[in-house]
């Protein structure tokens, strides 16, 4: 681009002009969008599936909350093995050689077998049998505890998640702990008391949607709704409405290989974070794009310009 | 107050400054150059229309709080408002950056408005993306379990707790609206200060160039 070039672009159009009433155009822009858009919201109104609370789950799917709750106890569940910012079960997903969340640390704990059972249990008066199990388990150490935690998840994913098949074993207070978490949630106890964790002030639903995503319940009613990854999920709404059509192409790279199987090493084991350096460059890219070349001279070669001013190229003779 | 002093000041240059680069005939002009006559165009102040609408939406719903819209016919209309105008701004954002793409909009020192252009589009996406967070509702569950993951990977989640629900509503009603309106401020700003970009072919008269 040659400089005079940039000084004849840039300096004040010296050029035909026409009448154009500013504050007019605003105020006609948003009136007409604004009777647009209440016309929209008076015919369709907008997404409101309710939430998912922990007794719809319990009351719905016992025995998969039940087997949750083990999994949470034993420290098999998604969230228990999850890595940082939770915990630091394991390195978590990575880019290459670069651990980028468990470099940054454990920035917010959580404790599955204290902070998803047997604290809530403890906010609770419960029954003679649980009231039991919850003294045996905190009289016990950590090792007592994890043996009884992992042989009863073992014998419970055996029977099917059915616990009524369950054999006899070394299970210590495990199976009653499991039993009286599902009847308090049952009860409609669990979710303010897994908010709170005793306190009264809480905003953070951390915990929460930990302890519901480690179960099976959640995840079908989110396939259900059409709303998984693998389904372009991301840029999905509940029921008959648009969702974030903006997400396309970030949703797009989790369709395709090498990203959509998850057990594809290293990029599909680390979607998620492969994808998030991707959007990352091309969001900087969309940034930065005058300054790349190539692309930057596209509208010179492909000249829809010459149909968006093509009035004006007519009446000039361009 | 003589002229060196007044030299000195951050307050003079400013107001010089401002004076110089943007006069009030170029912040509210009665003119457009006779280019400016293409549906294109609309999508711009559409975009802004939209916003606007969002923001008033957005103004009451935050008067009434998070859960409103559940159990009162009035704030579901609230939201549903605020629902479709975040669509809609979408569209007219969109449609706006691909036509200023296609005019090569950043030539002639524009540069700028096409970054902070692009800064409005690509912060509008993490604002929605915290309103979906909010909507205390099932999508909003769905979508924080399964985001945690993606800003967990790179560490983002470290700080950025998308489970928080207290976090995501002071960042979609007070930091990234302000961060929103300060960037489409700029830009709009800079849109009058340089005024709109003339057609590619415009001057291959003057500079005798072949089209």
């Amino acid at each position: 681009m040659s400089d005079r070039r940039t000084e004849l672009e840039s300096a004040p159009w010296s050029g035909r002009v026409r009448r154009y009433d500013l504050i007019k155009e605003g105020v006609a822009a948003v009136v007409i969008v604004a009777i647009v858009v209440a016309a929209l919201s008076t015919l369709f109104g907008s997404p409101d599936d309710k939430q998912v609370t922990f007794k719809q789950w319990a009351v719905a799917a016992p025995a998969d909350f039940y087997a949750t709750a083990v999994q949470e106890l034993a420290g098999t569940s998604g969230t228990a093995g999850y890595g940082a910012p939770y915990n630091h079960a394991s390195d978590g997903v990575n880019l290459g050689p670069l651990y980028l969340a468990k470099w940054l640390g454990v920035t917010h704990p959580v404790d599955t077998v204290n902070d998803f059972v047997i604290t809530p249990l403890t906010t609770v008066a419960n029954a003679a049998p649980v009231a039991d199990a919850l003294k045996q388990w905190q009289g016990s150490d950590a090792k007592t505890q994890s043996t009884w935690a992992t042989n009863y998840d073992t014998a419970l994913t055996k029977a099917n998640q059915d616990a009524s098949k369950v054999s006899a074993g070394n299970y210590g207070p495990v199976p009653a702990l499991a039993g009286g978490l599902l009847t308090m949630a049952q009860a409609g106890s669990l979710d303010g008391a897994l908010l709170s964790q005793g306190n009264y002030f809480q905003s953070d639903n951390t915990k929460q949607t930990l302890f519901l995503g480690d179960g099976s319940y959640f995840n079908d009613q989110s396939t259900a709704s059409n709303l998984q990854g693998s389904t372009w999920g991301m840029m999905n709404e509940t029921g008959r409405y648009p969702g974030q059509a903006w997400l396309w192409l970030y949703s797009f790279w989790y369709q395709i290989p090498p990203f959509n199987n998850g057990d594809n090493h290293p990029f599909g084991a680390n979607a998620d974070a492969w994808i998030m350096l991707i959007m990352g460059a091309l969001s900087i890219g969309l940034i930065c794009m005058p300054l790349i070349p190539g692309v930057r001279s596209l509208p010179y070669k492909i000249k829809i310009h010459r149909l968006i001013w093509k009035n004006y190229y007519q009446e000039e003779n361009l | 107050m003589s002229a060196d002093i007044e030299k000195e000041m951050w307050t003079s240059k400013l107001r010089k400054g401002w004076q110089k680069n943007l006069p009030i005939e170029k912040l509210l002009p009665d003119t457009q150059p006779a280019y400016v006559a293409s549906w294109i165009y609309l999508f711009g102040v559409a975009t802004l229309a939209a916003l606007g609408v969002i923001v008033a939406s957005g103004l009451v719903l935050s008067f009434e709080g998070a859960s409103w819209y559940h159990y009162s016919s009035v704030g579901h209309f609230v939201n549903s408002m605020h629902f479709w105008s975040v669509q809609f701004f979408f569209i007219f954002m969109v449609v706006h950056l691909w036509g200023k793409f296609w005019m090569a909009a950043w030539r002639g020192r524009r540069l700028l408005t096409w970054i902070t252009g692009a800064l409005a589009f690509v912060g509008s996406i993490a604002t929605a993306f915290t309103g979906y967070l909010i909507q205390t509702n099932f999508d909003s569950q769905w979508i924080s379990y399964e985001a945690k993951d993606g800003f967990n990977s790179v560490g983002i989640g470290s700080r950025f707790n998308v489970t928080n629900f207290g976090q995501m509503i002071l960042l979609h009603v007070a930091f990234l609206p302000v961060i929103i309106g300060v960037i489409t401020l700029i830009h709009v700003l800079l849109v009058r200060a340089k005024g709109v970009v003339p057609p590619i072919d415009a001057f291959n008269n003057e500079l005798g160039e072949r089209k």
